[in-house]
């Protein structure tokens, strides 16, 4: 086992989209994950990759946009409203199927709102977040260790389906600190090879064009169930979860992120009692875990969703069990986190009172 | 085995740096470590605190709601974490800066007067380190020698004069029982 470092979250993510092989980055500064730009600064500076900090973050998208196009891994990150601002540009990019990496270390809202943890941009992340019939490939770390491991599934997953990743964060996870092991080794970014919708220069081959739109009668629409097509192998292949002692549990708590963290606390407390309480963290939200939802709805009456919004990850795990059983929620707005406790109580209420 | 604690005090006090020297040292001790401040708004003089979690087994959650150990270095911090404390926790206070006395009777309460000792080392800032050295002093739960290289690390920038202060200011703090 290699040593283990301690590190931030947010300096995570750098070593990891470093090591992924990524040498593009542009961003504008937001708490709380500043610092990721600042380190990316740093780091892309002795690594010898190109870090910007753009004018606003529709600049930074739109350049992004412009890096991948030649076919280069490029990131950039963000926290929820600077997110908000890059819609257009991710609705674009999603529009000309080319692979880039958005994280989003998420802050409470609407509107400005405040720097605290929070899960509140679900939503706008799992169901395309522009306008136009898009998805964005999502995956939620809740440690350290996953912030660096996945921006290298971001990309990979992002250029064997040509489409936009996203890596839903939150404000904990970015600014705690946790031992972290360099578990691969990092891309050399001269052995990835170009890709075939690379503009690198048309000399001696034929030309290329990467766009989002078709205005001939009919193409667009072609274009897009040809897209479909694409979001259905997606669905069908890429569905990742972790699941904790689900098999014969009489509640299963879902919850990613931060909550699966604090869930997974609650849940040794409640088994520590004597309920059989499991813990079922989607690791992509899109595409969302249903499978697994669905086959363990067949054995478990009860399932509480733990978020930190007024609920919105709650409508998939109804949609995957078509509320076929009883689903409760809890959940924290405004950038409020659920402690262990909290969790707790809840599960004993819904299990029937102390024990 | 899983120790939760918060620490806490004014900006300025090195309430982060005592979270995150107790978890670089939780690291070396090969322990499972979570160190999670107070971020964002924080200003020198305004009130800071963190929580570090330190285990023989996976940290569950970051987010620590009672506590098996507290620190506190002004009287603010008393007032807000004595209560979250864990029955049969223990509550260190900074005696110099805390005129209040604890209330709880369910809990073990250890005075330390951690800005005077540092005082006399010649330097008000090395508190935390007083602190520090105590605190594992009485629980065992970190080894002094690790929280000296864990210093070290946290520190990697500081003159030699200022690290053997540190080393010496958790030596005194671990010399009070």
């Amino acid at each position: 086992m290699a040593e283990k470092k301690l590190m931030y979250g947010n300096h995570a993510i750098v070593e990891g989209v470093l090591a992924a092989g990524c040498r593009f980055f542009a961003g504008y500064p937001i708490t709380p994950q500043n610092e990721i730009p600042e380190f990316m600064s740093i780091r892309m500076n002795e690594i010898g990759g190109v870090f910007i900090q753009t004018e606003s973050e529709i600049a930074a998208i739109n350049m992004l946009f412009g890096a991948a196009a030649a076919g280069k891994r490029a990131m950039t990150s963000s926290s929820s409203p600077g997110i908000s601002l890059m819609q257009e540009g991710i609705s674009y990019i999603a529009g000309a199927d080319i692979p880039v990496l958005v994280v989003n270390v998420v802050r409470g809202g609407p509107g400005l709102g405040n720097i605290a943890p929070a899960q509140s941009d679900y939503f706008q992340a799992t169901r395309g977040g522009g306008h136009g019939d898009y998805f964005t490939i999502t995956l939620a770390p809740n440690s350290a260790q996953e912030l660096y491991e996945f921006p290298k599934i971001a990309f990979e997953l992002a250029e064997k389906y040509r489409n936009p990743a996203l890596i839903l964060a939150d404000g904990l996870l970015g600014q705690m600190m946790e031992p972290v092991e360099f578990s691969y080794k990092p891309f050399d970014p001269e052995t990835l090879p170009e890709p075939p919708y690379a503009l690198s220069g048309c000399k001696n081959r034929e030309r290329r064009i990467v766009r989002s739109y078709d205005l001939k009668p009919g193409k667009l629409e072609a274009w897009n169930w040809q897209r479909q097509k694409k979001y259905e192998q997606i669905v069908a292949n890429e569905q990742r979860f972790q699941a904790t002692a689900c098999d014969d549990a009489e509640l299963i708590i879902v919850a990613y992120g931060t909550c699966a963290r604090v869930c997974d606390a609650a849940a040794r407390m409640a088994r520590a009692k004597g309920y059989r309480v499991g813990l079922l963290r989607p690791i992509t939200l899109w595409p969302f875990p249903s499978n697994i939802l669905s086959a363990l709805a067949e054995k478990t009456d009860h399932f509480l969703v733990v978020e930190m919004n007024m609920g919105q990850m709650v409508d998939d795990v109804k949609l995957a069990t078509e509320c076929s059983k009883k689903i409760f929620f809890h959940g924290r707005p405004g950038g409020g986190v659920p402690t262990p406790p909290e969790v707790y109580g809840k599960i004993e209420t819904i299990l029937g009172g102390a024990r | 085995m899983t120790t939760e604690i918060i620490i806490s005090g004014f900006g300025g006090q090195g309430i982060v740096s005592s979270g995150i020297i107790l978890s670089h040292a939780g690291l070396y001790e090969s322990k499972n470590v979570t160190f999670f401040p107070s971020y964002g708004a924080e200003m020198r003089g305004g009130t800071a605190n963190c929580s570090v979690v330190i285990s023989t087994e996976p940290v569950a959650s970051p987010i620590v709601a009672t506590p098996d150990i507290v620190i506190v270095m002004n009287e603010p911090s008393l007032t807000r974490f004595e209560p979250a404390l864990k029955p049969k926790g223990l509550l260190f206070y900074n005696k110099t800066l805390i005129k209040s006395v604890p209330k709880r009777e369910d809990i073990t309460i250890i005075p330390v007067e951690a800005n005077a000792i540092a005082e006399e080392l010649g330097r008000g800032r090395i508190a935390n380190m007083v602190m520090l050295g105590a605190m594992i002093k009485k629980t065992t739960i970190l080894k002094l020698e690790t929280l000296k290289r864990a210093q070290r690390k946290r520190f990697s920038r500081a003159s030699d004069e200022q690290l053997s202060l540190n080393d010496r200011a958790l030596d005194r703090g671990y010399g009070l029982f």
